[in-house]
């Protein structure tokens, strides 16, 4: 195992992937010249050129549907937006155009595309850079949504969506970019698409996280330890298509389950793996299903505020609490 | 023409009277003045007579249930009288009231269940505790209680509910731990424990089965005066130990010549009778506007029964010799232990005198008997050595401790009065003063 930077597992998957198949390309803001707004393509223009590593104009929309003309041609290309809160000037190529080109034209098209970026709120950036929209996009058929957490899952995870034929989002935290964790060595380490993993074992309650909140899910486990609860904490990594097996199968260990989601509250990954247990493991549950998301309220810049409407340890802690009947 | 007997006013602080025992059943001829029933009200078991003649048509109260005043006992009439009429007034009137109850009681359960439905926060979303099942969820200090809705669906998680089935175990016999009452898995789980496991693995002791008594009428009574004596007049006490070595060579003189036996409890009486005489301000009562100092002294004494405690009262203490006194406590007490004083010989009291003595009590304190302003709590004669010209020797004590109510009697005036009882017990030959 290796100890490598989130950025960089980031990048390994890249270069190893472009380097196997050189039908694999890489465009977006940034990404050649400036060795990538977050240096997660750093010395890849040096050792891949310009026609691989093409920086593009800051026109969302434009270069989005570059990316799925090329797709459409038989390229496997990597689309960077510098976040996935501008991404939304290229909606119309990512869920009219990309996820839905295959059906339309009766399967006859690959759409072999990978658009990537950061997600979610980084800090003080203010309502319109805050949004995560893994959730969004999984409501559409057609593509899948990856929101990995740890160094180790986006490099196995993102060489599967390069190689994927589908549409698939790939999404990063601003804020995770530097984090390190061990990655495997093992060659060309993959992990398929669609398979949560259980990252910590406990017997009192289930947590559901992914992304970013897996981090604060964690920090509530140790706490939670401290006071004698055995959280058992599932990553879906994937969050379309959802690995609700693995998470019906803890609920039904721990008898309780509370999902952390980076998204406002209506219609997200919540609601819906929330649904998805009450379905299949009913007669399973000791307590409903509580959920810790983001308030239906758009990102406040100040700080404190800030602080206040992004979820945290706390309530974490709190709804555990809750669903274990410890007041 | 068919009649109610109705539950009399016996004393006048009754609400209600329970049938101690019918002396007729339904078909006896009676005439009037006969005693139908007794009845034990809050101070004593009476009798009641019935007015008309006539034949019992209709028992209407079991023995040992209660009556309000004035409610229907039984009915009386000519054999044979249709009391279809009287019978559907009565049973109207009380299901009348088992419905308004009932409505009540509803109606309590709703305001129960209201506020607990949960609420959706639209802006706050599920975070900070929104979910309807969290708002009480496991709260310390609610007791754990099964509750079941208004159409008796119980609530339980799916799990317990699952659980339950699968063990066979009644939902309803479980009790929830969970928000409102919810049973969860957890209770299910201990409640195996608690009826199966545990009961086979421990050493059989059966166990005991606990009973609930009827609360009667004396017990109301005594628990609502002294709750209010308690709690209204400000409680002080003294004690004071009392040399009885005159006073038990005076009571074995004059049991030599007296025909009825003199008890301690009478010298002790006569004493206080005296002291109150000199001390007008114990022997007085708080009327909230004024303070009441009574003409006479009489002393109520405190008698134990099997159900309770009732307090005779002997009238004129101050007047009456010790023979008197002594004879007239005795029939007073005989008549308290069969249940037979009336109400008047017990009413009236300026002072109390409570004694533990006989059954070796060394000191103790009583609560004030209202309207009384104090109480004399007397302890047992004690075999003390105490030291006499520089020399331990032998002598004979006694504890009295004195419950006055503040608002009528300070510390310095309580003390002069115990004092004064002192002096007597310790030469009484000055109560012959």
């Amino acid at each position: 195992m290796a100890e490598l930077q989130f950025r960089e597992a980031i990048r390994e998957a890249i270069d190893e992937e472009m380097d196997r198949d050189e039908r694999v390309f890489i465009m977006g803001e940034e990404v050649a010249e400036y060795n990538g707004a977050y240096k997660v393509t750093e010395g890849m223009l040096d050792k891949y050129g310009f026609r691989r590593v093409i920086d593009t104009p800051i026109s969302e929309l434009g270069f989005a549907g570059i990316g799925v003309g090329a797709a459409m041609n038989g390229l496997r290309p990597i689309v960077e937006f510098m976040t996935f809160n501008f991404a939304v000037l290229a909606a119309d190529q990512i869920i009219n155009h990309a996820s839905k080109a295959r059906y339309m034209l009766g399967g006859q098209l690959d759409i072999p595309i990978v658009f990537r970026g950061p997600n979610a709120s980084a800090g003080q950036l203010g309502a319109t850079h805050s949004v995560a929209y893994d959730s969004m996009y999984a409501q559409f058929p057609g593509m899948s949504v990856i929101y990995p957490s740890e160094p180790d899952d986006a490099k196995g995870l993102l060489k599967s969506a390069i190689r994927n034929n589908d549409t698939v989002l790939f999404m990063e935290s601003e804020q995770m970019y530097g984090m390190k964790g061990e990655v495997s060595e093992e060659e060309d380490y993959i992990i398929p698409i669609g398979k949560a993993k259980v990252k910590r074992e406990g017997d009192d309650v289930t947590i559901v996280a992914s992304g970013k909140m897996y981090h604060i899910a964690k920090q509530a486990a140790d706490q939670l330890e401290k006071d004698g609860v055995e959280a058992e904490i599932i990553d879906p990594r994937t969050i379309k298509p959802l690995d609700i097996e693995t998470i019906i199968e803890s609920v039904k260990k721990t008898n309780r389950c509370v999902i952390v989601d980076e998204a406002h509250p209506f219609g997200g990954l919540a609601a819906e793996a929330g649904f998805l247990i009450q379905r299949d493991a009913f007669d399973y549950l000791d307590a409903p299903v509580r959920r810790v998301t983001l308030p239906d309220v758009s990102a406040p810049f100040s700080k404190s505020l800030f602080d206040l409407w992004l979820p945290d340890a706390k309530q974490v802690i709190q709804a555990v609490n809750s669903v274990t009947y410890r007041g | 023409m068919a009649e109610k007997i109705e539950m009399p006013k016996l004393s006048d602080t009754m609400e209600e009277g329970v049938i101690a025992k019918w002396n007729v059943k339904e078909g006896d001829k009676v005439e009037s003045g006969d005693v139908i029933a007794e009845v034990e009200t809050d101070k004593a078991t009476m009798e009641v007579e019935v007015f008309d003649a006539g034949t019992i048509l209709k028992i209407l109260v079991d023995e040992g249930d209660a009556v309000p005043l004035g409610g229907a006992m039984a009915i009386v009439g000519e054999e044979g009288e249709d009391i279809t009429g009287l019978l559907e007034e009565n049973g109207e009137k009380e299901s009348g009231k088992e419905e308004q109850k009932k409505e009540k009681e509803a109606k309590k359960e709703k305001s129960e269940s209201k506020g607990s439905s949960g609420d959706f926060d639209p802006i706050l979303g599920d975070v900070n505790g929104k979910d309807s099942s969290s708002k009480t969820g496991g709260t310390s200090g609610t007791a754990p209680s099964t509750q079941s809705d208004e159409n008796g669906r119980i609530k339980a998680s799916p799990l317990a509910r699952k659980m339950a089935e699968d063990k066979g175990i009644d939902l309803s016999s479980v009790s929830g731990s969970g928000p409102e009452g919810r049973i969860i898995k957890k209770d299910i789980e201990e409640y195996k424990e608690s009826a199966g496991t545990v009961a086979a693995e421990a050493p059989s002791y059966a166990s005991e089965e606990s009973e609930e008594v009827k609360i009667s009428q004396m017990r109301k009574a005594i628990a609502r005066r002294l709750s209010e004596s308690k709690f209204s007049s400000p409680h002080f006490y003294e004690t004071i130990d009392i040399d009885m070595e005159a006073a038990m060579k005076a009571r074995a003189s004059l049991n030599e010549v007296s025909e009825v036996k003199i008890s301690f409890n009478d010298i002790i009486v006569k004493a206080c009778a005296h002291a109150l005489r000199r001390h007008p301000d114990v022997n007085s009562s708080w009327m909230d506007d004024v303070i009441r100092r009574h003409g006479d002294v009489n002393v109520a004494v405190a008698v134990a029964i099997d159900e309770g405690l009732m307090t005779p009262v002997i009238n004129h203490c101050d007047k009456k010799n010790l023979r008197q006194i002594s004879s007239e406590t005795r029939e007073l007490a005989e008549l308290a232990r069969n249940r037979k004083l009336q109400p008047e010989q017990m009413e009236g009291s300026t002072f109390t005198i409570s004694n533990l003595g006989m059954f070796g009590i060394e000191e103790f304190t009583a609560i004030i008997n209202p309207p009384n302003a104090c109480i004399l709590a007397v302890g047992a004669i004690r075999d003390v050595p105490v030291v006499k010209n520089g020399e331990v020797v032998p002598g004979k004590r006694m504890k009295v401790t004195l419950s006055s109510d503040h608002r009528i009697v300070d510390g310095a005036k309580a003390a002069q009065f115990l004092n004064t009882v002192r002096q007597m017990l310790e030469n009484p030959l000055s109560m012959l003063l």
